[in-house]
């Protein structure tokens, strides 16, 4: 298939132009030349930063389809529900009671509070949902603002704001062999999301609908949240909060591509990885040799984005 | 063969249906009437299981709507909303084939496929099946929905006001293909209607409602007369005999 052709190059180009930037000198021509301490830069910092950046990015935006679909509401994300920020909340709530607390058991920690907290965000989306469509990500804006001043306040109490500015700013640079793995975790979750795609698609027609059609609506929003929350909470714990891509992402396939899950999961993921490959690139040659982190440049460019789809005049009257 | 056993249904402190003990006939088009508020999409929705009664039970085929399997019950029958709105843009071909999603839980078979493209034919929207749906009017869009819950293949197909905002031309075809369903694939459809006239033309049999009360049911000749259908609706109708058929005028 062309198109898939076509992604594929594009992916390939930019994880070269990923592989051969940074400050160790490392360049393409040179690939078959290369000494001991050269392979050792490219196999425990290169290839693993662009691994991760690769699968958070997709499975982010995998994590944003889900949530858009599951509230009927596409300016819904794991950032704009307040998801990333329970994550964080979590986070630091496994350090402070287990300052030990292997990654795994601040993934479990980060899963546990965000999922209670995502699941009170629906509750009020619930109630809200009918003043508007804006007031849902407003609301999931607000909780994530308060649950971060929380995150802060006890981070100063029990001085850890050191620690915590690493999830404060998502960021690729402290990725190395050995303290990423976790991250390939998300790569099953984004199969499961594709077995129940066209019951996320369904259940984003409506309770109605989705009972008319013999699915249990309750529980497949349960199982979508359940996926949401392990994709966010596993991107927190292993490279920091990656802002506004599962916002930003879904919306733009669909404007090509429409809502159905089943057809547009691989573009999702597919853009997802680009735009963070892409974005980390940028990061790296600003202010070369220095780095950015990269939740500042996608702050910025999803925010302007956001506000673009929020401005958007509907498609039909 | 669809019954309900003394239904109530209670919002908040408003009793909107009270004690609904009726047995539905099959294979016939059959009306919902009565003025805004009479109970009538209340009453449709705990028939399809969307709400529970407060009181009551529906039995579908010998068995409590309870006890069904929920899956199983969308294998025999189907309910569309009132002007079902999606903030999904999914195409024509993909709202249609998730019809048979009960049947095939995904797994889509060259049977799912026919029955798609069959419902599609039947519905006459073949040519707008690569359309998104928020980009069709108001009856494309209708009928797409319409053409999802035929290609369930359900023998109880339950529609909450299919003609609303339809011009004459729409609901006319509407109709004529329920009346389609039922000669042809001997479906058993309940419809609310609110044109009293359309009920006259085209329904085999009427459930009418007022504050909750199912007040008179029968076949169609038999309710539409002037002093069943002024109760009904609290205004004066006069009906009048057209080509064997009753039309009801109520313009003042």
């Amino acid at each position: 298939m062309p198109a898939f052709f076509v992604q594929f190059i594009v992916l390939a180009m930019l994880a070269l132009c990923s592989l051969f930037i940074g400050v160790a000198d490392l360049s393409p021509s040179g690939i078959f030349r290369m000494n001991s301490e050269q392979i050792d830069i490219l196999s425990i910092s290169r290839i693993p930063r662009l691994c991760s950046v690769i699968v958070a990015g997709a499975s982010l935006s995998v994590a944003g389809l889900i949530m858009q679909r599951i509230t009927r509401n596409r300016f819904v994300s794991p950032t704009t529900a307040g998801t990333m920020e329970w994550c964080k909340l979590g986070v630091m709530a496994a350090i402070i009671c287990m300052p030990e607390a292997s990654s795994a058991m601040r993934v479990f920690g980060a899963f546990a509070v965000s999922l209670a907290g995502t699941f009170f965000f629906m509750a009020v989306a619930g109630k809200v949902q009918n003043r508007g469509i804006i007031l849902v990500p407003l609301v999931g804006i607000m909780m994530g603002g308060v649950v971060n001043a929380c995150s802060t306040f006890f981070a100063y109490k029990y001085d850890i704001i050191q620690n915590m500015a690493a999830w404060l700013q998502g960021n690729f640079s402290l990725v190395i062999a050995g303290n990423y793995e976790l991250l390939y975790f998300s790569v099953p979750l984004m199969f499961a999301a594709y077995f129940y795609a066209d019951r996320f698609t369904i259940a984003g027609m409506g309770k109605n609908t989705a009972t008319s059609l013999g699915l249990n609506y309750k529980s497949i929003v349960n199982i979508g949240l359940v996926l949401v929350t392990v994709i966010s909470s596993i991107t927190v714990v292993g490279v920091g909060n990656i802002p506004f891509v599962g916002l930003v992402v879904p919306n733009i396939i669909s404007i090509f591509k429409g809502d159905s899950v089943k057809n547009i999961l691989w573009d999702t993921a597919w853009f997802g990885a680009a735009l963070v490959l892409l974005c980390d690139i940028a990061c790296r040659v600003i202010i070369y040799p220095y780095e950015i982190p990269i939740g500042v440049v996608l702050s910025i460019i999803g925010s302007f984005i956001f506000l673009g789809l929020l401005t958007r005049k509907p498609r039909h009257a | 063969m669809i019954s309900t056993e003394n239904i109530s249904k209670k919002y908040r402190s408003e009793l909107v249906l009270k004690g609904v003990s009726t047995i539905l006939p099959t294979g016939k088009i059959i009306a919902f009437i009565g003025s805004n508020g009479a109970g009538k999409s209340t009453l449709l929705n705990i028939i399809s299981r969307l709400i529970p009664p407060s009181e009551g039970s529906v039995v579908i085929d010998g068995k409590k709507t309870s006890l069904w399997n929920t899956g199983d019950l969308a294998k025999t029958l189907t309910i569309l909303g009132q002007s079902p709105q999606s903030e999904t843009r999914i195409t024509v071909k993909d709202l249609v084939s998730f019809g048979r999603f009960p049947h095939s839980n995904g797994e889509t078979t060259p049977d799912d496929e026919r029955a798609v493209a069959e419902a599609l034919n039947i519905t006459g929207i073949e040519t707008l099946k690569d359309r998104y749906i928020d980009e069709l009017s108001g009856g494309q869009r209708q009928m797409a929905y319409i053409a999802m819950s035929v290609a369930q293949d359900t023998k109880y197909i339950l529609l909450d006001e299919p003609l609303n905002n339809l011009d004459m031309g729409r609901s006319v075809k509407i109709m004529k293909l329920m009346q389609k369903l039922v000669k042809e694939k001997s479906k058993t459809i309940f419809v609310v209607v609110h044109d009293i006239n359309f009920v006259s033309f085209y329904a085999d049999y009427v459930l009418a409602l007022k504050d909750g009360i199912l007040k008179y049911q029968g076949e169609t000749e038999s309710i539409m007369r002037p002093e069943i259908l002024s109760d009904i609706y609290d205004i004066d109708i006069t009906v009048e005999n057209y080509r064997g058929k009753k039309i009801c005028i109520y313009y003042k």
